[in-house]
């Protein structure tokens, strides 16, 4: 039969008004394995069609006791744990540790191996960034700058593989020095890089940053206000996305980022584009501080001196020196080592992802009491739910690929 | 800008008239400020208040069963940082069980919440007025606290010890 009245509107009591509204919402699974997420990490979202209303992060599916590991593996043992903390940067993580290590043993790293970490950590943040902005565009469709960026993400694989002999899982600093020294044909392979990298950074601006798909998707999307941005402890490239002017290189200049001229990318905006922005333009700058470090590479040694009894000392002088085969067995027994003090230290660097920081506590044993990792990336997902709220479905990868969260480093 | 000896002087003005008080030791340049428990609560709002600390940059524990000459079981660590100024600052609290409870920083600074849900989890210290303190990396039914310095690298809560569970029952 045909109606021919219209139907009069319901009105609901306030009470009745909530439950009907959340028979709207549909709970939808994201992760832990899906391949947008790109590691391990589940999201329990509120969909009201196909509007983000809530969501809840579920991490600690990788959760694999890095912490506890610190507390039983030595202070050169443990960097190999590092490099799976973050492991698209592990570079940055092995710097981090050995720079919180330092401070704590209060070693004077040499002016050379000052310069080597500079220049590793920043071909650590350019690799970073190539896969954070590389993974965000192929979320959101741009396959080819994803390629784009990975190829040159295959070139510092192989500077750091003549570096050190490893691709991913480096390992290549240790207490008061490095594994290797810095040879001629790395520095060969790092200028060939500086030479021919800007040019594709050209290429993957002009495919992407005025892109109306990509622009479209990003834009407004996620925005994190500077004041939010500070309420919520974010750091490094989140938090200057959305104008906080926060840099540790700048702020408390380690190793030798004081000599070097660079700039701190900011924006205002504090959207996934601005996040995708800063990381573009850090590229550059990391780009210009590894040119200045190699240009102005120091001569000398690597390590702290062998009489100083920190730096294990390479095999040549173990073999053939009497003071090399004395530091080799002080520093490889476990009563014997380094001379820790009983105390504790809170060191940080600017990793890529933000402010990586150690917390270390020696007991005047070979292994750390403590050694708590301030990961940025717990940090960041932290504020994931704020900036998903009242967009929609397919935003969540954008803005996933934006705060570039990785599971290793959230759950360690 | 300020000078820490004035934040550190600002914060013992919350003891006086009390018998605790507030040390302030160094190493390597770093000051930290072991605050009695009583006061943490004014102390959060006047270092973000009065003294710009906006930033909380980290929160932790240290465990010190068996630590040389370690009066405290445990050790709180807040670093906090000033967005403005460019100071940090490092916050200690010692706890003692049984009272294995502490004011949460999350109406001060919000970016504490999952910092002090991973101690609650590894450490099993309560962060009072918390709006959800749950377990974050551990699952929900996992009973110790892993950090702990009584809980051993092998041995205990691992994958085999957990229920199975089929399709059909979950």
């Amino acid at each position: 039969m045909l109606q021919t009245e219209p139907i009069a509107p319901i009105s609901l009591s306030a009470d009745e008004a909530d439950v009907k509204a959340e028979d709207y919402l549909w709970t939808l699974n994201f992760g832990p394995q899906h391949p947008a997420t790109h590691t391990t990490l589940r999201l329990v979202l509120k969909l009201d069609g196909e509007r983000v209303v809530d969501a809840i992060p579920d991490i600690g599916y990788l959760h694999s006791g890095f912490e506890k590991l610190g507390e039983h593996l030595d202070y050169n043992q443990y960097v190999t744990v590092t490099d799976r903390m973050n492991y698209i940067s592990p570079m940055a993580n092995n710097v981090a540790w050995h720079h919180a290590v330092e401070k704590l043993l209060d070693i004077e790293i040499t002016p050379r191996c000052q310069y080597v970490r500079v220049i590793v950590s920043e071909l650590a943040r350019i690799s970073d960034h190539l896969l954070s902005c590389g993974a965000m565009g192929l979320d959101t469709g741009a396959f080819t700058f994803f390629l784009y960026a990975f190829y040159q993400r295959e070139v510092i694989y192989d500077i750091f593989e003549t570096l050190c002999g490893a691709r991913f899982t480096n390992s290549y600093t240790r207490v008061g020095g490095a594994m290797h020294d810095i040879t001629p044909l790395v520095v060969e392979k790092i200028r060939t890089f500086l030479d021919t990298f800007p040019k594709t950074l050209e290429d993957m601006e002009r495919l992407l940053n005025r892109n109306r798909i990509f622009v479209d998707r990003t834009k407004g999307v996620g925005v994190l206000s500077k004041e939010e941005a500070i309420a919520t402890s974010a750091s490094g490239p989140v938090a200057r996305a959305s104008g906080v002017t926060l840099d540790v290189r700048k702020d408390e200049p380690y190793l030798a980022y004081g000599d070097f001229d660079f700039k701190v990318c900011c924006m205002r905006t504090g959207d996934c584009y601005a996040r995708y922005l800063v990381r573009m333009a850090e590229l550059r700058e990391s780009l210009k501080i590894v040119r200045q470090a190699i240009d102005n590479l120091p001569s000398g040694p690597i390590n702290v001196g062998v009489d100083e009894r920190t730096a294990l000392p390479d095999k040549r002088q173990v073999y053939q020196t009497i003071e090399g085969t004395i530091t080799h067995f002080e520093l490889m027994m476990n009563n014997r080592g380094f001379q820790v003090p009983q105390e504790e230290v809170y060191a940080a660097i600017e990793a890529p992802n933000g402010e990586l920081g150690f917390y270390v506590v020696g007991d005047g044993s070979h292994v750390a009491y403590r050694a708590r990792c301030r990961p940025p990336s717990f940090i960041h997902f932290a504020v994931f739910p704020r900036l998903i709220r009242g967009h929609t479905l397919s935003d969540v990868v954008a803005v996933l690929g934006s705060l570039n969260i990785i599971a290793a480093e959230l759950d360690r | 800008m300020h000078h820490l000896s004035d934040v550190i002087d600002d914060l013992r003005e919350l003891t006086t008239g009390t018998t605790e008080e507030v040390t302030v030791t160094e190493f390597r340049g770093q000051q930290r400020i072991v605050l009695p428990k009583s006061v943490l609560k004014d102390s959060f709002g006047r270092l973000r208040d009065n003294w710009g600390f906006d930033l909380m940059v980290d929160i932790t524990c240290v465990d010190y069963l068996n630590y040389r000459g370690a009066r405290n079981r445990f050790g709180l660590v807040y670093v906090l940082a000033s967005s403005g100024a460019n100071t940090r600052l490092v916050l200690r609290v010692m706890l003692n069980e049984p009272d294995l409870s502490v004011v949460s920083a999350v109406p001060f600074w919000e970016g504490a919440d999952w910092l002090e849900r991973e101690v609650w989890d590894m450490f099993g210290i309560c962060f009072e007025g918390h709006p959800n303190l749950q377990r974050i990396l551990m699952p929900e039914e996992f009973t110790a606290h892993p950090l702990r310095k009584d809980y051993p690298l092998q041995g205990r809560g691992e994958r085999h010890h957990f229920p199975t569970l089929t399709r059909s029952e979950a």
